[in-house]
């Protein structure tokens, strides 16, 4: 491990991917501000950039550096304007918007800023002792339990996508694995479900689905219905100190919540979202009676408790990815997608074959904390500015650079029209409620199950490597019940619910 | 019937014509070696199509029952919304798509931000035309040379 470290430790150190990781914060944190763009739009729009770098790891830490930078920009507009930009935040408004009420904006953003910091770095710890173990046991499995284990995956996202929406969430992974069968795919060499269209030989891009997903569907919300910026966002931050009490009180939240947070992170389906929200709950339930009066009012343990757990499940989020090869959230899929573009495939191999993209990236993450501690903190007055500018400006850039990262890709004007046309019927799927996640994940993952499921089937003759192999069929097992159980437990739940009302 | 619902049997009926191609057609072109494998092309499609089928018809059906979720925007009142500006900026970005090659980056770039401007109700041209121009050369410039890739600044008529 020392010796990955020091690999790591001297790619991550050199001038240009200092520099990712510096602009890649800045950047995310900039972006991550404005309300209504996700973590997932910003990295989106930043992938063909990413891309055109080449270099792997400087591509992997300037993603990762524009994610943890959004996350944290989210909880910056959270605080200060009661309007996250981020899903992953909005628990952090619970306590950060009151305290900012009271004329404490500057202590409660430095609170914010020392949580996701060491929410952050315990999470790369964790990621440091947990990953290298995980791969190692993952280098024993063979095409058999990776079909099973991203069946695992993927039903996992469908089952956390709530109470009513498991078929929907379903229906759009399994649409993803559909649009990821179109073109000429690597195992048959033949193109399948291309309408005799020459466009569709090469299959769909996997930028313009992303943006057309995530960013134009989110630019076009702005348009229909433009958010109230409400509250005094012009620049009252000062005294940005905490006091040795503040710091002894949330000292134990943050160190309960790095490692909850991390774990959570861990599972697929469920993010940084589920993490802040959990996390708040579970630290209001522990506190004594008059701490949780304070939350909801402007507790500081209520406000450190998210921001910990949300930075550390984005962390958390890194191990299914870099140690399987299989995202479990949504902006590590796009982060999936832009390695393979990049000729790495995640997975147990790539410590063996690339350990310096590995540990380039995990010593990122430290960097990457200390940058926004560092960094962003003092210049949060500055950078708060940046929502002061007027929509009509900036919507126009925002779906300016949405058009710019799918002609780059592919310089082809016909991807801008299919944009569009995504674009279009993502925000149609998104008015009905369907969830957008799951289907950018299953294109993503879509050849690679294909590939492993084929590469069993070959090897057994048949699908006899189901009940063959006792894991595949023991993940197959826990497959079937993550997607069966919501909505049996909310079909009992209704039977006793209905019992009660009938009752007379 | 509400909006998912319908949506889901637009989803339906993509993937009944998914499966009847999958299942029907796409084995013919098969060479005959190949159908000694026991994995065929088709046979991953098969099974998505079987899954596909079956989870549109448990929306289409209501089979899942969940509480109804407030959206975020109520799509039975588009009207109230400015759904004038989003479909015309929609158009203006086909517009951009069409415009691109033949006008040339620099020129598309700039009226696709002027005039987005103008549709979101910006009247001030003082601002809004140089931070146009700045912007798209400022992008030109990035993409152009450190990226690297080639745009066509101009329009092909002027040998750009």
């Amino acid at each position: 491990m020392l010796e990955g470290l020091l690999i790591g430790l001297q790619t991550a150190l050199s001038v240009q991917n200092l520099l990712m990781v510096v602009g890649g914060c800045l950047i995310g944190t900039f972006i991550g501000m404005l309300p209504g763009l996700g973590p997932m739009s910003i990295i989106a729009i930043m992938i063909p950039v990413a891309i055109s770098i080449g270099d792997p790891s400087a591509a992997l830490i300037l993603l990762a550096g524009v994610y943890y930078g959004a996350i944290f920009g989210g909880s910056t507009s959270s605080i200060l304007l009661n309007a996250p930009g981020v899903a992953g935040t909005v628990a952090s408004s619970f306590d950060g918007y009151p305290m900012a009420r009271q004329g404490k904006a500057g202590k409660a953003l430095t609170i914010a800023a020392i949580a996701s910091f060491a929410g952050g770095t315990i999470g790369a710890i964790l990621l440091m002792v947990f990953a290298p173990a995980l791969s190692s046991v993952a280098l024993l499995f063979h095409s058999a339990e990776y079909f099973a284990l991203m069946v695992v995956g993927l039903s996992a996202i469908a089952a956390f996508a709530g109470t009513g929406q498991v078929a929907k969430a379903l229906l759009m992974t399994v649409l993803g694995l559909i649009m990821a069968t179109v073109g000429e795919g690597a195992l048959f060499n033949l193109p399948r479900f291309t309408m005799g269209i020459m466009d569709l030989q090469t299959g769909f891009g996997f930028i313009t689905l992303a943006m057309a997903m995530f960013a134009l569907p989110e630019a076009l919300f702005l348009v229909l219905k433009p958010r109230k910026i409400e509250g005094e966002g012009d620049g009252e931050i000062k005294d940005l100190r905490i006091t040795r009490a503040e710091a002894k009180a949330i000292a134990p939240v943050i160190g309960r919540q790095s490692l909850q947070g991390f774990f959570i992170g861990v599972l697929p389906g469920a993010g940084a979202t589920i993490a802040s929200f959990l996390g708040y709950a579970v630290e209001r339930n522990i506190a004594t009676k008059a701490e949780q009066e304070e939350f909801g009012k402007g507790s500081i343990k209520g406000l450190a408790a998210p921001e910990t757990a949300n930075n550390a499940a984005c962390t958390g989020s890194f191990v299914p990815l870099l140690t399987l090869g299989i995202p479990g959230s949504g902006t590590t899929a796009i982060l999936l997608g832009a390695l393979i573009a990049l000729n790495v495939t995640p997975g147990p191999r790539l410590m063996l074959d690339d350990p310096q993209i590995f540990w380039a990236v995990i010593m990122s993450m430290f960097i990457g904390n200390l940058v926004l501690l560092v960094l962003n903190l003092p210049l949060i007055p500055y950078i708060a500015k940046v929502l002061s500018i007027p929509r009509n400006y900036l919507i126009p850039f925002i779906l300016f650079f949405t058009l710019m990262g799918a002609y780059i890709g592919q310089n082809n004007a016909t991807e801008l029209l299919l944009l569009v046309g995504f674009g279009i019927c993502a925000t149609a799927l998104k008015f009905a409620d369907y969830p957008l996640a799951p289907l950018l994940i299953g294109f993503i993952l879509g050849g690679m199950l294909e590939d492993n499921f084929a590469r069993s089937m070959q090897l057994y003759d048949g699908i006899s490597f189901i009940w063959e192999r006792p894991m595949t069929l023991g993940l197959l097992v826990i497959a079937a019940i993550l997607i069966v159980l919501p909505s049996y437990r909310s079909r009992v739940a209704k039977r006793k619910a209905s019992g009660v009302a009938d009752g007379d | 019937m509400a909006l998912d619902r319908w949506i889901a049997l637009i989803l339906l009926g993509i993937c009944l014509a998914y499966g009847y191609a999958a299942w029907f057609t796409m084995d013919s072109s098969l060479a005959p070696f190949m159908r000694r494998n026991p994995i065929w092309p088709s046979t991953f499609p098969k099974v998505l199509s079987v899954l596909g089928i079956i989870t549109a018809l448990i929306i289409l059906l209501g089979l899942e029952k969940g509480e109804a979720k407030e959206g975020e925007i109520d799509y039975r009142r588009l009207g109230d919304y400015h759904i004038g500006q989003a479909l015309t900026l929609l158009a203006l970005m086909v517009a951009y798509a069409l415009c691109l090659r033949p006008l040339g980056f620099l020129f598309s770039t700039t009226a696709f931000l002027i005039v987005g401007s103008y549709i979101l109700g910006e009247r001030k041209w003082l601002m809004m035309v140089p931070i146009a121009l700045v912007a798209t050369l400022i992008v030109w410039y990035l993409v152009q040379q450190v990226l690297g890739i080639y745009m066509r600044p101009l329009p092909g008529f002027f040998g750009g």
